[in-house]
């Protein structure tokens, strides 16, 4: 007992979190825009793991840290493009194009990789963000080393929750896209191409998955190798689920989930003769949990994965 | 541009249209294979070479298709009922991992060769429908989705059988390496062809997809399970029990992808490690789609992908192409597949 109040009580636990839900909170806002315009995105497994590649590469081969994270969010649009043109004109399979894209952007994403490191027994690192203490803030007591001594891309991350809350409520946009999302005639009929809507609205998600895969490796990790992703991509779309398609709560879900990862990783080495594996699979289990307990509350938008096509009903 | 349904897809298009998918695929990689630095024309040579040219060749693409079938199986049974089965590597793992556990009970080693390897296959099955009953039973009781906790639950086994083979099922006797223990000699699958790894798997992969193919089109179930998939709201005015032949469709599913990683412990590798599947799960998925989620077209796809992969790594040896290349083909072809059949389906009208 005195052990998980250790745990707790530590300030790295706490400074832990927001690192680890920051790609959560991007890939989760990219997945519940996809949705939210009526359309399942699984190519977010893949698109973040070419993110994850491509972002590194940049920097790497001698860009800017921001360069990368362009790179990927440019990558991460142009596969939400090919999502949306197999998903929206042509209607096929939301389930299976999107399987496909996953296997399709990591498989290449590894490729490259390897064209680009041919051998090498340790992937080679790359210089990361650098945690940003914000001025006056960060020297709060606890808040200031939690909330305030993070990385860019954490900051960036959190206003985007915000301005993505902001643009679904509260702007035209976010109105057709939600519109789209429930029921594309009805956008038809106030002049308003919800083909269009549904493309550009994926493609903007897709690049929010891309750099979301970019900070695995330009501000976690530093370094690129293959299967870092680690089902976070599968997280992010239950996580939308837990989120009711909300923005707010999808920022709660993402740190509530990076809570329980930053925690299980202290216990794993805080509590002897249980097998390690065993905290390993707590964020899948929890994930499962989270969207068997919100299946049954769940409002899902009504035309997710209703394929429109023009003048059929 | 506007796509109009055709009354009567031709049935030179219907087949047309798959050969362009493969060729427009592999257009796509030779672009890939050209930006290495490789000869296009030299790597396909060496791939087909490689995958077909030698008794060594066409029989490790025999191996390698095996597991592929089944797994092909497990996603086109369980597509076509419209249950998103995307679990496949994880029932593999785990009809991998009960086979290595179903090899400590005392009495297997001697009974007779036949015995120990039907109670092997089964306790296999058994494993891998144990683990999609899960999602399917969340998904009839609380609408959880199934794509979600499938992918999810893949994580799990694999941390699952980590656990085991560091842990109960440890073969103490591997230096170290965690791997588990290996599989009573009774247990093993006949070779096939001698010095080769081709076993008596490959026949079983074969007889089950005459059996799915028989299931689907001659009894019952099959009717009910497509029904099902086509429209579930109808199938049901129809008098169709949707939640019993979804767990039915889930057993048979989840026993043909446990079955895939239990006949690849007993025929190939004798134990079970972590690196025990190069993605035969999601490969699955990939060529159920190719093979438009037929049983007997599952063995073409899976042939196809298996010459790709066989032949992509003696072709990586030997160019230093990287050998992921096999992994972009097989995922390419899935994308133009799904294209070509909609262009089946759809002319395009300006």
């Amino acid at each position: 007992m005195s052990v998980l109040l250790d745990i707790l009580a530590s300030v790295g636990l706490w400074e832990a979190v927001l690192r680890i839900a920051t790609p959560l909170i991007l890939g989760t806002l990219g997945v519940l825009l996809c949705e939210r315009v009526g359309v399942l995105n699984l190519g977010i497994e893949g698109i973040m793991a070419f993110g994850a590649m491509i972002g590194w590469l940049t920097v790497y081969s001698g860009g800017d840290l921001w360069a990368g994270i362009a790179a990927a969010a440019a990558c991460g649009a142009a596969f939400g493009l090919l999502h949306a043109l197999m998903t929206v004109p042509l209607g096929l399979s939301q389930h299976v194009t999107g399987l496909g894209i996953t296997l399709f952007a990591s498989s290449v994403a590894y490729y490259i990789f390897r064209l680009a490191v041919p051998t090498a027994s340790s992937p080679p690192t790359v210089e990361p963000f650098r945690p940003l203490p914000v001025p006056m803030l960060s020297d709060i007591p606890f808040f200031g080393p939690v909330l305030f001594t993070q990385t860019a891309p954490t900051y960036l991350a959190l206003v985007l929750v915000a301005i993505l809350a902001f643009v679904l409520y509260r702007t035209p946009l976010g109105l057709a896209i939600r519109m789209t999302g429930e029921n594309p005639h009805a956008v038809e009929a106030q002049g308003i191409d919800p083909i269009l809507v549904r493309i550009g609205t994926i493609m903007a998600g897709s690049a929010l998955m891309g750099v979301a895969g970019a900070f695995l490796t330009l501000a976690a990790f530093n370094s690129f190798f293959p299967t870092m992703v680690q089902g976070r991509g599968w997280i992010c779309i239950a996580l939308v689920v837990f989120a009711l398609w909300r923005p707010g709560r999808a920022l709660l879900g993402a740190v509530l989930f990076a809570f329980f990862d930053a925690f299980q990783l202290r216990l794993q080495t805080a509590v002897d003769g249980v097998p390690y594996q065993l905290f390993l699979m707590l964020p899948y289990l929890l994930s499962i949990l989270a969207l068997v307990v919100m299946a049954q509350r769940a409002r899902v938008p009504q035309a997710l994965m209703q394929p429109y096509r023009r003048g059929e009903r | 541009m506007r796509f109009e349904r055709r009354e009567r897809p031709s049935a030179a298009l219907t087949l047309l249209a798959p050969l362009g998918a493969i060729g427009a695929a592999l257009a796509l990689a030779g672009a890939l294979i050209a930006t290495a630095g490789a000869n296009v024309a030299e790597a396909f040579g060496l791939i087909l070479q490689g995958a077909l040219g030698s008794r060594l060749g066409i029989t490790e693409t025999l191996t390698r298709a095996t597991p592929l079938i089944l797994t092909g199986l497990a996603a086109a049974v369980a597509f076509r009922a419209r249950l998103w089965n995307i679990g496949g590597e994880g029932q593999f793992y785990m009809g991998a991992l009960a086979v290595s556990a179903f090899g400590l009970v005392p009495g297997l080693a001697a009974a007779p060769a036949p015995v120990a390897v039907l109670a092997c296959l089964v306790a296999g099955a058994l494993a891998g429908m144990a683990l999609l009953l899960v999602p399917v039973t969340l998904k009839l009781r609380f609408g959880t989705d199934e794509v979600v906790t499938t992918l999810l639950l893949n994580f799990v086994a694999i941390l699952f059988v980590s656990m085991m083979i560091e842990g109960a099922l440890r073969d103490p006797l591997a230096f170290g390496w965690p791997q588990s223990v290996p599989v009573p000699d009774v247990a093993l699958l006949p070779q096939l062809v001698e010095r080769s790894r081709l076993h008596a798997g490959l026949l079983i992969a074969l007889a089950m997809a005459v059996a799915v193919w028989w299931l689907q089109e001659r009894t019952v179930f099959g009717m009910r399970a497509r029904a099902a998939g086509l429209n579930a709201r109808a199938a049901a005015f129809a008098g169709v029990p949707l939640g019993r032949t979804l767990v039915l469709v889930g057993c048979l599913s989840g026993g043909l992808a446990g079955l895939a990683g239990a006949i690849e412990v007993m025929g190939v590798k004798g134990y079970v490690t972590t690196d025990l599947s190069p993605n035969y799960g999601y490969s699955g998925i990939v060529i159920a789609m190719l093979a438009a989620l037929h049983p007997i077209g599952v063995i073409g796809a899976a042939l196809f992908s298996a010459v790709i992969f066989v032949g992509a790594d003696s072709m990586s040896r030997a160019l230093g192409v990287p050998s992921y290349i096999a992994d972009v083909t097989v995922a390419l072809s899935l994308l133009t597949m799904l294209v070509a059949l909609f262009l089946v389906q759809f002319r395009v009208r300006r």
